[in-house]
């Protein structure tokens, strides 16, 4: 019951882009198309899965073991760049199937704020080892919703005529806008 | 003259919220009032001077290929600073703002202006066009702070003009992504305009 309100949580009600406002860059960028949407959410699961692992681990046994824990913001932001990095190589060894379908987002993810954000978040809400993973994988599920429902609109969107002043980012955020407001609507579900 | 560019051009020509579209995470999270936006950028304008300075001091240390990390290490340090002095002298603002303090880290204006501008030009201007940068960031955040302030409680800075409630929907989640986008039609037209 616990993990079904931490997925549920994470996917609908404290949707990451919609309702924390974390992954704003990739949201705006990557949203033309659908079929972008999908490859780009699949490789934010990806890395932010292991991530939660990895920052987890380094958290508990080595940050608060030598009681350094200011230098968080340091380490987490070094350690998940390098691990994107990490995870590009390997993915192109061992299976590059995967990796030509998500090879080309993977640098992008570096930049991607929702990473680091749910980082810091997990360590804030004191999560143990499976909670920080289920909570890490369903933000990232959530992030994939909400792109892939807004390149869905943004597609339709293409074939109007917008006043030209509102062209290009000012209607994407205002549709943002909409969206955010329809998730508003799973408020009070957990 | 060509410093004064350097410092004004950050407030209006290359805004950096309304014309380069950078850093949108924080200006959508931490603008439900105009207190906070500004609380927001002056940390922002903070980070960007100091590292802007120290990056174009050691601009010419760092191996071409390890630039970007070393980059990151630099800002990331100022960003735990900036995160320390606020937890001390402003909680409150710290408690608010929370999670977006340490996430200045991956702003993207300020590595951008890190790679653009202080890994090419002198302490001095670096400075300056940090400072520019950022008073352009904290002047739009706190517009944006303001009149979501105005439209979602009825009170700017805190202070109350209507009496009741205003409408919660602008202090929420929706009120961010449409105050920022018709604010930036309101921008487009008028640059639109004193350009023709």
């Amino acid at each position: 019951m616990e993990y079904f309100a931490i997925i549920i949580g994470a996917i609908f009600v404290n949707n990451v882009v919609l309702a924390q406002f974390l992954g704003i860059c990739p949201f705006l960028g990557v949203s033309g198309k659908v079929n972008t949407s999908l490859g780009m959410g699949a490789a934010v699961v990806f890395v932010m899965g292991i991530s939660s692992i990895v920052v987890y681990l380094l958290q508990y046994y080595v940050l608060v073991p030598l009681r350094i824990e200011y230098m968080q913001t340091i380490v987490f932001i070094l350690v998940i760049a390098a691990l994107v990095q990490m995870v590009e190589i390997i993915l192109k060894k061992i299976s590059p199937a995967l990796y030509q379908a998500l090879g080309i987002f993977l640098p992008l993810i570096t930049t991607n704020c929702a990473v680091l954000g749910v980082a810091i978040l997990l360590v804030q809400k004191e999560y143990n080892l499976l909670q920080s993973f289920v909570y890490a994988v369903s933000t990232a599920i959530g992030f994939a919703l909400a792109l892939t429902v807004f390149a869905g609109i943004r597609e339709r969107l293409e074939l109007n005529e917008v006043p030209k002043s509102m062209r290009g980012v000012p209607v994407a955020l205002v549709t943002a806008g909409i969206l955010a407001m329809a998730f508003m609507g799973f408020a009070g579900l957990v | 003259m060509k410093r004064l560019n350097i410092l004004l051009k950050g407030i209006i020509k290359e805004n950096p919220t309304f014309v380069l579209i950078l850093g949108m995470c924080p200006t959508l999270g931490t603008t439900t009032s105009a207190i906070n936006g500004a609380g927001m950028g002056i940390a922002t304008m903070f980070v960007l001077v100091m590292s802007n300075m120290v990056i174009s001091l050691i601009k010419n240390l760092i191996p071409d290929k390890v630039r970007i990390p070393a980059f990151i290490v630099v800002i990331a340090s100022f960003v735990t600073v900036i995160q320390l002095l606020m937890e001390a002298y402003v909680p409150a603002l710290y408690e608010t703002l929370g999670v977006f303090i340490p996430l200045i880290v991956v702003n993207c204006i300020i590595l951008g202006r890190a790679e653009a501008f202080a890994s090419k030009h002198n302490v001095f201007d670096s400075a300056l066009d940090g400072l520019g940068m950022g008073l352009g960031f904290t002047l739009s955040l706190t517009v944006i702070g303001a009149v979501r302030e105005m439209l979602g409680n009825g009170s700017v800075f805190g202070y109350k003009f209507i009496t009741g409630d205003g409408m919660l929907a602008f202090v929420l989640a929706p009120g961010a992504f449409l105050v920022l986008g018709y604010l930036m039609v309101l921008f487009n037209k008028a640059t639109a305009k004193l350009r023709s």
